[in-house]
């Protein structure tokens, strides 16, 4: 952003810049989601369909991704995939959300021994090491979809807590705060109607940056073998099982991590565009 | 200010102090204020910067403590009602009904993320049980009546579609939506242009008269506080150094720091851009007071005995100050 008089013509080029940055990782976003949610009715094999003879074929017109180890369509597997990581990966940052922005928004508003209390418990659930959470919890309580997703939601409450705190923060003492006071809001009112609506678009931006990082996750529980159980497909496991067939049938492995890597990098580019969008400094004017 | 008419006064301030719990020990932002205000009367309360004015009616209403580590002591009586012996619950009713505050950074103090109409109408809905439609009609009644052009457009924009002074206007409806006895407004102009600032004083002061509102007007400047202020009290340091009507203050200052700030002032035969006499120094640090008069390290009065001890706020009638050496009654100030 220079101050020469050529702006004009650099803002349009920074705008066009802008929204291919937009344009891409939204569309590959909405692309997979779409995918994940229309696959029953795209046509598509059974994911979980064994066929040993055409097992680990690449790419072909036949097969568009080729088959894994146990001759499974990989398309098919990658879509149902998505349809699997996508679950986990909106579940468990919104339950996470759902706790930690309670206990975060409590804090940073009421101050004081709430205060005090959350963020103890906060450094608590920090201090414990994340994958061996996950993996006791998973250990215990059996693999399953829905242990998963609550063990990675568990997981995303201390950085939801921190995230909701530190706006919450920022807005709580801000004067039209005071001056709901004054007009006699009681502290319900106030939370629900001055902060939250305030604190939202900050953890929204948040929350696409957690997907990507529980869709990760997810990828390194499958890894340890405590990711979601077969024969239900995830991008985590796929690549889990393609990792012994690496040498002689390297898509079986390389896809499945090329689609997680695409979405993880897409929506890790929208959260910060959205982030951008919502500094509490900017919209403050 | 003084001299308790029927009825006795609006409010009524008994040795206010708050202390906050710093690194560096308890800094006294406000140490044993006292004063009445009568219904309909205007007080303007003058002082530099971090002389403890917007601590001292925040703390009135408050609005300071909560988990700021702030200890609040003092009486505080609206009508007569103890608003610090108050519940929550108690406290929010009196606020809402009785008392509205306009603050400095029109900025700040509206909801970005809520229309205006919505933030007018609020109170009238907690306060006056009207429902959504009768508020937000209301709400374009006060819009208009504050000046604001083609109100039933503005009420559905949100507050960054406004200037600086358009939403000082709005913060100003807000505050009045409910008929408060006592209007507060910290500072209402100093973050406007200077264009703007007297229309928002004239405003300020035109609903005040209108409603027969009491009106707490804090300003850094005795200038805005002379045509506008019935009664004038002086902070210095957390403290009220002196308290007169607006009249006297003009007439003639007791306590030396008013007459600095009197001499601050730009005068009409001044020509244009000629420098104020700023006062020299600084204020104290109010975590370390010594134990003389807080001004003394200013003061070109100054005897042995300000360094030594703290003078206290004396009556002479009407008026009080607090100095060792007051200036004589009716001195003008020649600058
Ligand atoms: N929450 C707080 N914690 C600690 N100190 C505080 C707090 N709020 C205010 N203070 C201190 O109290 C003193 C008085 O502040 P106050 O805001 O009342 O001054 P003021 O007279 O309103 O000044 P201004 O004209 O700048 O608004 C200042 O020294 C300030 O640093
Ligand atoms: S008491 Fe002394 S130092 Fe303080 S204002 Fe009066 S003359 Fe000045
Ligand atoms: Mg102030």
């Amino acid at each position: 952003m220079s101050a020469s008089a050529a702006e004009p013509t650099v803002g349009v080029r920074r705008r066009r810049h802008l929204s291919w940055a937009l344009a891409l990782p939204l569309g590959w976003v909405l692309l997979v989601a779409i995918l994940a949610i229309t696959a029953d009715w795209l046509g598509l094999p059974d994911p979980a369909a064994q066929e040993l003879i055409q097992r680990r074929k690449p790419p072909s017109t036949e097969y568009l991704l080729g088959t894994d180890n146990l001759g499974r369509d990989m398309l098919s597997r990658i879509i149902y995939g998505a349809r699997t990581s996508l679950i986990v990966g909106i579940c468990a940052p919104f339950l996470g959300f759902l706790i930690g922005g309670a206990i975060g928004i409590s804090a940073g508003y009421f101050r004081g021994k709430i205060d005090l209390l959350a963020v103890g418990f906060i450094d608590v659930l920090l201090a414990f090491p994340a994958l061996v959470l996950a993996l006791t919890f998973t250990a215990y309580l059996g693999q399953s979809l829905f242990n998963v997703t609550l063990a990675l939601g568990i997981l995303s409450i201390p950085a939801a807590a921190r995230v909701s705190r530190a706006n919450t923060l920022a807005w709580a003492n801000r004067d039209f705060v005071l001056a709901a006071r004054t007009i006699g809001a009681s502290n319900w009112r106030i939370l629900t109607r001055e902060i939250l609506p305030n604190v939202l678009p900050a953890m929204f931006a948040f929350w696409l940056v957690a997907i990507s990082v529980i869709i990760v996750a997810e990828g390194a529980l499958s890894f340890l073998g405590l990711g979601i159980p077969a024969p239900q497909p995830s991008w985590g496991g796929m690549i889990a099982d393609g990792r012994e067939a690496l040498d002689v049938a390297p898509h079986t492995a390389l896809i499945p991590a090329a689609v997680m890597f695409l979405t993880v990098l897409s929506l890790n580019f929208l959260g910060d565009m959205v982030r951008n969008l919502v500094d509490p400094r900017r919209s403050a004017l | 200010m003084s001299g308790a008419v029927s009825g006795g006064p609006l409010l009524s301030v008994r040795d206010a102090r708050v202390g906050f719990g710093t690194v560096r020990g308890l800094l006294r932002a406000v140490d044993g204020v006292s004063f009445d205000l009568q219904a309909g009367r205007t007080l303007g309360v003058v002082g530099e910067s971090g002389s403890g004015k917007s601590v001292l009616v925040r703390s009135l209403i408050g609005l300071v403590g909560g988990g700021s580590g702030a200890v609040v002591g003092g009486q505080v009586l609206l009508e007569g009602q103890d608003l610090r012996g108050l519940s929550a619950a108690g406290l929010r009713e009196v606020l809402g009904r009785d008392i509205g505050i306009v603050f400095q950074d029109p900025m700040t103090s509206l909801n970005p993320v809520m229309k205006i109409g919505r933030q007018i109408g609020e109170g009238l809905q907690l306060n006056r049980g009207l429902d959504g439609a009768a508020a937000a009609r209301r709400a374009v009644e006060l819009l208009a009546e504050v000046g604001i052009p083609e109100p039933e457009r503005r009420a559905v924009q949100y507050p960054h579609e406004l200037s600086g002074g358009m939403r000082q206007r709005v913060a100003i409806a807000i505050a009045i939506a409910c008929e408060p006895k006592l209007l507060i407004a910290d500072e209402p102009t100093t973050a406007l242009d200077v264009t703007v600032q007297r229309q928002i004083l004239d405003l300020l002061q035109r609903e005040q008269r209108q409603r027969g509102m009491a009106m707490i007007l804090i300003t850094h400047d005795l200038g805005v506080a002379a045509g506008r202020a019935d009664d004038i009290m002086v902070m210095y340091a957390g403290r009220a150094v002196e308290m007169a009507t607006t009249r006297e203050i003009f007439r003639g200052p007791r306590m030396p720091y008013t007459e600095a700030l009197l001499r601050s002032l730009p005068r009409l035969s001044d020509v244009a851009h000629t420098r104020l006499s700023a006062i020299p120094g600084r204020p104290p640090d109010l975590a370390r007071r010594g134990m003389g008069c807080a001004f003394a390290p200013r003061c070109t009065y100054r005897s042995d005995r300000c360094e030594t001890e703290e003078p206290a706020l004396t009556r002479d009638g009407a008026r009080g100050f607090a100095c060792f050496n007051p200036l004589a009654a009716g001195s003008r100030v020649v600058a």
